[in-house]
């Protein structure tokens, strides 16, 4: 039953695009249709995934044969797969709604049909990622997903930058394929079937090289830092509800594969947890620090991905030690932390981008310090954005807290395992974690200030207007989630125990809400927000009548503008100027000589270090020497046949032979 | 007494903070050879703020009106995890410390919102060196504690710092004495004191706190002072816990608690009165000897 919802929604999802291709390239039936389409789809598919999370014991697998070789239409939704299907199909219908007003057909007559189609083929690729069972099914999953998300990406591939980008994402998604079909062929070996199921040993010899290179694919997918090059760019260029949905849904289903993968393994060895911890560490502190040098809104949001994967990947990281260490509070801590992340994420990045998208439909610039008083313009958006941003910041009340607050437990619990040196892990683990929360803050902190706060530092930003209904709809169910899953914790935790059951199956596991204070948590919230309440409202009624139309104190300077505000590079400055053994910025400071100096500027700019500063020279080294390997790949058909024919020939001697 | 506890330590974290801040001053006063303003003065000032007027910039939204809310409730919930007395604090749970170093975020994340709100480049100014330095800051404070509590086998703030930590001294004492200067060093940063900002100075370009409330006047700059002088009490209580040499729970602790709380404060106002301000490009460094402190503080569990 659970199954064949699922399985109907990710029907529904996949066709949603097609009607609109044969209606009307003007009229607005297409759009409606395709919206409709995705939002019945999610409703069957939440329906379905939330019953297997709620009550794991009604999955009942759905197995179908199939011509493929190995393959099977193999089918199941456990609770490790509903937490991540509820988030692609929630997702998926919040962003087919805002396209509505965002991606309008009349807007973008050329290619508003291609991205609905494609849109709907990326969610159902996702989604069908989440319950293939089936080696062949997972993969197919998997490719559609990239297939559909490249698609998506390059909507507008009228412009040379957005088909740059496409063609990185293209890149790293391929070898992120390779990773995984490798992984899973070796993993048909071990398992000695083509279904993902059973249970393999940690020590097994096969396992360390599963576990290697699915690492690697899954870390590209979920942009975990230093395979996170094609994130960036891909989530900056994308329309703004396609870049809320792979933020929000799609890199966290690498997160999934990764952790479908690691529950084959009883006893896994204790480096894997140690070198996901690490990994997420890196990522974390990196991804921050990078988002703090940004000045294009949406490249700065996709940063904080890479830094919220990196949390991610610590509770995965400390559930795979717990996992090795027989430590049950240690798994059942670090994975709830981890998977409540996941879908804590999604709702606070899907939010802020769909608020970056209403900022971006509105002023038409992503430099953030060509924004500023957006708050009295856009009153609706920058409220959401404010939320979103005390949420990813991991601040109480909010959703983001509660899941930091899990992993930092699973920290607590590591730092207190003695004896051994394994206790020195969580502290330091847990200071950069503090680390990074504080980073999160400053970066949150010059956002909201920069875009929304202040006097507009443009004509564009001065004109914006509020975004339309359907984009404002959306943005507030995230937001109320926000709050709901902050506040609500201890009503969630039960099917968080529930998906963490289906990934250590061998392992009797305390619940949640045992081993966290959740529910002391939530108490503590009543008089934080009703004394909040109290004071706003002795406060406002103090502040009745009191002038409202005097200008900033300005130190008796008469003519202020608005470009005296502090810019968010100023924010940034000290900083950036801390983390530029990474960050390498590149600065161009104002030359300024003599008693009457010409106009200079200043500006400076933080490139990807990963990308601009070792992958593209090194790709060009080598393209410098293509000569000497260029003739193979002249482009004669002829040459092509020659090496299949030559390839058989070989393939034919080599099997004769033994 | 368990409906009378609760009820005196929140009177204690109500009604004793602001004393703090008349106790520095007075320190201060005396290093200078002046009378100083009374021990009570910050009382009388809040009690003026509440009753004046408030003017508002055009600039401004909500934001810059719910930053000195936040800043005061914040502090507030924080501190009913402080143990306070001579029993567990009011709320006690594995990891509160953490939960007590988002709220100040929380209030931190709102204060600073505020001052962008206005559009100055002052408070924008001030707001970015706040950000920059809790950067630092936070992590000592998170090490710090986390060494306490590996010592004492406790991960709740009433756990780690309660009567058992006096008891730990002996075999534990290296490593919390350096924790100690580490959370002290962090104390004057997160309250914005010397050396770090000068509390004392307006308008000039090298504070951090007062720059970044400039534009706050009336009630809203007495919630503003009053949570300061909260999160101020807040550092200072678990530093005071941490080295009270009382084992057994009772009244003395409450004893101890309150002149432990003048002592800080008279501490702070003699740091105040000797030390300069460091330059602030100088601060980092700093604040990163808190860190390392609290570092050292946790290698010497070791063993």
């Amino acid at each position: 039953m659970n199954e064949w919802l699922v399985v109907a929604g990710i029907g529904l999802l996949a066709i949603s695009g097609l009607p609109g291709l044969v209606l009307s390239r003007t009229g607005s039936s297409g759009e409606r249709v395709a919206a409709g389409l995705v939002i019945a789809g999610a409703i069957a598919g939440i329906a379905g995934s939330l019953r297997a999370l709620i009550a794991p014991a009604t999955a009942v697998p759905i197995r179908l044969g199939w011509l493929v070789p190995l393959g099977a239409f193999h089918v199941e939704v456990d609770a490790l797969s509903a937490m991540f299907e509820i988030q692609v199909f929630l997702l998926a219908a919040l962003g087919a709604i805002y396209a509505l007003a965002y991606w309008r057909q009349a807007e973008h007559p050329d290619n508003g049909r291609k991205l609905r189609a494609s849109y709907g083929v990326m969610v159902a690729g996702m989604a069908l990622l989440g319950v293939g069972r089936n080696v062949i099914l997972f993969m197919v999953g998997w490719e559609v997903m990239a297939i559909g998300a490249f698609l998506s990406i390059t909507a507008e591939d009228h412009l040379p930058r957005t088909r740059e980008v496409g063609y990185l994402y293209l890149i790293a998604t391929r070898v992120a394929t390779l990773c995984v079909i490798a992984a899973i062929a070796l993993l048909v070996v071990a398992l000695g079937t083509s279904e993902i199921e059973g249970s393999l040993d940690g020590g097994a010899p096969l396992a360390t090289a599963i576990f290697v290179l699915a690492a690697i694919g899954c870390s590209i997918k979920a942009g975990v830092m230093p395979l996170h090059v094609w994130l960036p760019g891909a989530h900056a260029t994308a329309p703004s509800h396609v870049s809320a949905l792979m933020s929000g849904a799609l890199i966290k289903m690498g997160i999934y594969s990764l952790l479908r993968f690691t529950s084959l393994f009883t006893a896994p060895p204790l480096w894997w947890g140690i070198t996901v911890l690490a990994l997420g560490l890196v990522s974390g502190v990196l991804g921050v620090a990078f988002a703090i040098g940004q000045h294009d809104l949406k490249r700065l949001l996709a940063y904080h991905s890479v830094e919220n994967i990196g949390i991610i990947a610590m509770g995965v990281g400390i559930a795979l030690i717990g996992r090795a260490t027989g430590r049950g509070e240690l798994v059942a801590l670090g994975l709830a932390g981890g998977l409540l992340h996941v879908w804590n994420h999604g709702v606070f990045k899907g939010l802020l981008f769909l608020c970056a998208g209403s900022v971006l439909h509105a002023t038409h610039t992503r430099e953030i310090d060509h924004l500023g008083g957006l708050g009295r313009r856009m009153r609706w958006t920058s409220s959401c954005f404010v939320v979103g941003a005390v949420a990813i910041c991991g601040l109480p009340p909010l959703n983001g807290f509660i899941s930091e607050l899990l992993v930092y437990l699973g920290f607590l619990d590591v730092a207190t395992i003695r004896p051994g040196a394994l206790w020195l892990i969580g502290v330091v683990s847990a200071a950069l974690l503090a680390l990074i929360g504080t980073l999160a803050v400053a970066c949150f902190v010059k956002v909201v200030g920069a875009v929304f706060l202040g006097e507009p530092r443009s004509s564009a930003a001065a004109n914006a207007h509020e975004a339309a209904r359907p984009m404002i709809g959306p943005m507030l169910v995230l937001a109320a989630l926000c709050f709901a899953i902050g506040l609500g914790a201890p009503v969630i935790a039960p099917a968080l125990d529930h998906a963490v059951a289906a990934w250590a199956p061998e392992l009797q596991l305390q619940p949640t809400g045992a081993l966290a204070p959740l529910t002391k948590l939530a108490m503590v919230y009543v008089p934080l927000i009703g004394l909040t309440a109290a004071a706003a409202w002795w406060l406002a009624r103090r502040f009745r009548g009191a002038p409202t139309q005097v200008g900033t104190w300005d130190c008796g300077y008469a003519a202020p503008t608005a470009r005296m505000q502090y810019t968010s590079s100023s924010f940034a400055q000290m900083l950036v100027a801390s983390f530029a053994w990474a960050l390498r910025p590149e600065v161009k400071r104002p030359e300024l000589s003599g008693p009457f100096p010409a106009t200079s500027e200043f500006h400076s700019e933080v490139y990807d270090t990963v990308l601009d500063r070792l992958l593209v020279p090194s790709v060009e080294r080598v393209d410098e020497q293509r000569r000497w390997v260029i003739w193979m790949q002249a482009g004669s058909a002829h040459a092509y046949v020659f090496y299949v024919l030559a390839t058989l020939v070989a393939l034919l001697i080599w099997k004769g032979g033994g | 007494m368990d409906i009378v506890r609760p009820i005196l330590q929140a009177l204690f974290i109500l009604a004793v903070p602001p004393i703090m801040l008349g106790v520095i001053v007075k320190t201060k006063a005396q290093f200078a050879g002046r009378v100083g303003p009374p021990v009570l003065q910050p009382y009388y000032d809040l009690a003026k703020l509440l009753r004046k007027r408030s003017v508002f910039s055009r600039t401004t939204t909500w934001v810059f009106r719910a930053g000195p809310v936040i800043g005061v409730t914040a502090p507030l919930i924080a501190a009913a995890f402080i143990p306070i007395g001579d029993g567990d604090a009011m709320v006690s749970f594995d990891g509160d410390f953490l939960v007590v170093a988002y709220l100040l975020g929380l209030a931190r994340f709102f204060t600073m919102a505020a001052a962008l709100d206005t559009g100055s480049a002052f408070e924008g100014m001030g707001a970015a060196r706040e950000a920059t330095f809790a950067c630092i800051a936070e992590p000592a404070f998170v090490m710090g504690l986390l060494a306490i509590a590996r010592a004492n086998h406790a991960l709740s703030l009433s756990g780690f710092l309660g009567p058992s930590v006096a008891a730990h001294w002996p075999h534990d004492g290296p490593s919390f004495v350096l924790v100690a200067a580490g959370l002290f060093v962090v104390m004057l940063a997160e309250n914005c004191r010397l050396p770090v900002d000068d509390p004392s100075t307006h308008l000039e370009l090298t504070m951090i706190h007062e720059v970044m409330v400039l534009d706050h006047g009336g009630p809203a700059l007495g919630f503003i002072s009053y949570g300061a002088a909260v999160k101020l009490f807040v550092f200072a209580a678990m530093l005071i816990r941490l080295v009270i040499p009382i084992t057994e729970p009772g009244w003395a602790i409450w004893l101890a608690l309150a002149g432990g709380t003048i002592a800080i404060s008279i501490a702070i106002g003699v740091v105040e009165s000797t030390v300069a301000r460091l330059r602030l490009t100088h601060v980092p460094a700093f604040l990163l000897a808190a860190c390392l402190l609290c570092a050292l503080g946790v290698v010497l569990l070791v063993r």
